[in-house]
């Protein structure tokens, strides 16, 4: 999610940059005195507290949540009575809030698979094109893309709203499908590409001698040394579908088809029956996204180092 | 909700089997052309699918939504330049301009600076702390401004006075005998666009520290060696030679935090709803599209929003074509 390109990182010959840094005296690894370590520890602490409070808080009674704030359950840990998981299973399987979490948990999925898998295709097939093949207009065609990368998509909503009213389409998932696959394709064409742009240009003109055509390097090569490139761009695309609340909002609405953000929205103006489902239905909207950050922040932080801009 | 499940399954496998279908025919298509004119129009049949994606999805929208700025609400008439008059003369539309120019100056600036310091900081840990460090301040990138907006419920709530306080902030000014405030109605100050732009740095300090991290590892030692050699103290070095060489990478993520911050909308469209004069553009613009359904005055707003990027953009693909050359 960078504007410019970082020379060399995130292209494959790219040797690891925490390697390169020897131990510098005074401040190499190991160096921190007790105030950078308090200081910092109080850093952690602020970003950390407020999701383990709305973690405490998804698992407080309806009493407990209301009579004390969450930071009461350090005087009385062991204290049952505050403790219910009640919270998680009314917000999954009901509609009492007039929203039907585990519904809206499972339509999240459906948006966001094909939404993250269908663009990935196409735009590696480009990328290719942008790379590996000399065609009239390629340059100011790619350099229209990169300019696309910092636009929003703000730009594209009025005309589809009534595109898609006059189409039949709002409400409906392929409305939404085919909106990320458009939004997120400038951003897919340009990681794939540069990253193909740094692959070995010898192993391509030798398959091109041994007779293999685009169509065969392609596959054969090309897709399986641009795995983590791929992956890069699936986990920026996952995150954003299933974080998404402006087009999920404007082009699936509050229906049955209605997702996870959209849903946990709808609920943050419960006052009476029903608010102490926001924390519940917070962390189920979030805990996806968690973990798929975690296990592949590999991938995650390579995509941003390579350059990746979304408008 | 099984046939839901299934539907998706289809598109699933319709989407990328009918995709890898279409370029399979697309090629054959190229390859049955002789010599000269497969080669012409092979890239067009790899790159075309993608080029029309973005043509229909961001290029044609695009100047429709110029056109109809011109045109009335329901974009049944042209009417000139009113909605650019009425908009810029209308005094609740300013007060969302300035909005957004506050959360422009502030945000940006507060989470490059946080996390260029994050970044020194943990960089003195050993491996494992400094791990440990990062991934805690990295974390919110991962959760949606709605999610994020849930969180820090636990630190902004309001309850009546009287009634026992749930959010944190209330419950530490309670100690000294203050409040309870209802924080979001605040705008002395604009404390409260101050407290909803906070959201917004937590989620993104963790870009800044991880790509600004890289960037400082990646500074040749021997300069550093050559500044302490003359004598220079630690934050003599860090200021005028650490700070240069990773400046393109301070931009970087300025520029890239500032367009997100220019089309902010959910966190305000979560909390305030753009009450209490916390409104930014990205909310107007969904109030006016969707709600108001004015079609003019959305696509006005998207206009001055897109000329308010075309720096950027001018910028973005100046610095590309600089990359490109010195590949």
């Amino acid at each position: 999610m960078s504007t410019t390109i970082q020379p060399g990182v995130g292209t494959p010959e790219t040797p690891k940059v925490q390697e390169l840094r020897q131990s510098k005296a005074g401040t190499g690894p190991g160096s921190a005195s007790w105030p950078v370590k308090i200081s910092l520890g109080i850093v952690c602490l602020a970003w950390v507290i407020p999701v383990l409070a709305l973690l405490v808080n998804s698992f407080r009674t309806r009493d407990a949540q209301a009579s004390s704030g969450w930071w009461s359950v350090i005087a009385n840990p062991l204290d049952l009575t505050q403790w219910t998981v009640s919270n998680y299973s009314r917000v999954i399987t009901t509609d009492e809030a007039g929203v039907n979490m585990g519904q809206a948990f499972v339509n999240s999925f459906i948006v966001t698979v094909p939404a993250t898998v269908i663009p990935i295709l196409i735009a590696a097939f480009a990328a290719y094109a942008f790379t590996f093949m000399e065609w009239r207009g390629r340059d100011i065609v790619f350099v229209v893309i990169v300019g696309l990368l910092v636009v929003p998509n703000q730009v594209a909503l009025v005309p589809l709203l009534k595109l898609y009213g006059a189409l039949g389409l709002n409400g409906t998932f392929v409305a939404v499908w085919l909106a990320h696959i458009g939004f997120g394709m400038p951003l897919a064409v340009y990681i794939l590409r540069n990253y193909m742009s740094g692959l070995p240009m010898a192993i391509i003109e030798s398959a091109k001698i041994d007779g293999a055509s685009h169509y065969t390097t392609f596959w054969r090569l090309i897709v399986p040394m641009s795995v983590p490139a791929l992956a890069s761009f699936a986990i920026f695309q996952f995150l954003w579908v299933w974080n998404d609340l402006l087009i999920a909002l404007l082009f699936l609405g509050r229906g049955e088809n209605t997702i996870a953000t959209v849903a946990l929205q709808g609920l943050q103006g419960q006052t009476g029956q029903g608010k102490e489902l926001i924390a519940s239905a917070g962390f189920v909207t979030i805990i996806v996204p968690l973990l798929v950050f975690l296990s592949l922040q590999r991938y995650f932080i390579r995509g941003m180092t390579s350059g990746a801009v979304k408008g | 909700m099984a046939i839901k499940i299934i539907n998706a399954l289809i598109a699933i496998i319709g989407g990328i089997g009918g995709a890898m279908l279409l370029y399979w025919i697309l090629n054959k298509l190229a390859e049955s052309l002789k010599g000269r004119w497969e080669d012409r129009i092979k890239p067009w049949m790899f790159a075309g699918p993608a080029i029309l994606a973005i043509g229909v999805y961001l290029i044609y929208p695009a100047i429709v939504t110029i056109q109809y700025s011109f045109a009335n609400a329901d974009s049944s008439e042209y009417i000139g330049l009113r909605n650019y008059k009425e908009l810029l003369t209308d005094s609740s539309f300013l007060k969302v301009l300035i909005n957004n120019l506050l959360w422009i100056i502030i945000v940006p600036a507060l989470t490059v600076a946080l996390g260029l310091g994050v970044a020194v900081l943990a960089d003195r840990l050993r491996a494992r702390g400094e791990k440990l460090s990062k991934t805690l301040i990295f974390l919110p990138m991962a959760i949606s401004m709605v999610g994020a907006a849930t969180i820090w419920r636990t630190v902004y709530e309001y309850q009546p006075s009287g009634t026992p306080q749930t959010g944190a902030l209330n419950a530490v000014f309670g100690l000294f005998g203050k409040g309870p405030f209802f924080w979001y109605s605040i705008d002395n100050l604009k404390l409260n666009s101050l407290l909803l732009m906070v959201i917004l740095i937590w989620t993104q300090v963790g870009y800044s520290m991880v790509l600004l991290s890289a960037a400082i590892k990646s500074v040749p030692e021997d300069t550093l060696e050559a500044g302490r050699i003359d004598g220079a103290g630690e934050r003599r070095i860090f200021f005028s030679l650490v700070v240069p060489q990773i400046w393109p990478t301070v931009i970087t993520v300025f520029i890239t935090v500032l367009i997100g911050v220019m089309k902010v909308f959910d966190i305000v469209y979560v909390t305030t709803n753009g009450a209490f004069n916390t409104d930014v553009i990205g909310r107007r613009f969904y109030d006016e599209m969707f709600t108001q359904g004015n079609s003019g005055y959305a696509s006005t707003i998207v206009v001055i929003l897109m000329i308010a990027i075309i720096p950027i953009l001018v910028y973005q693909v100046r610095q590309f074509r600089l990359q490109e050359a010195a590949r």
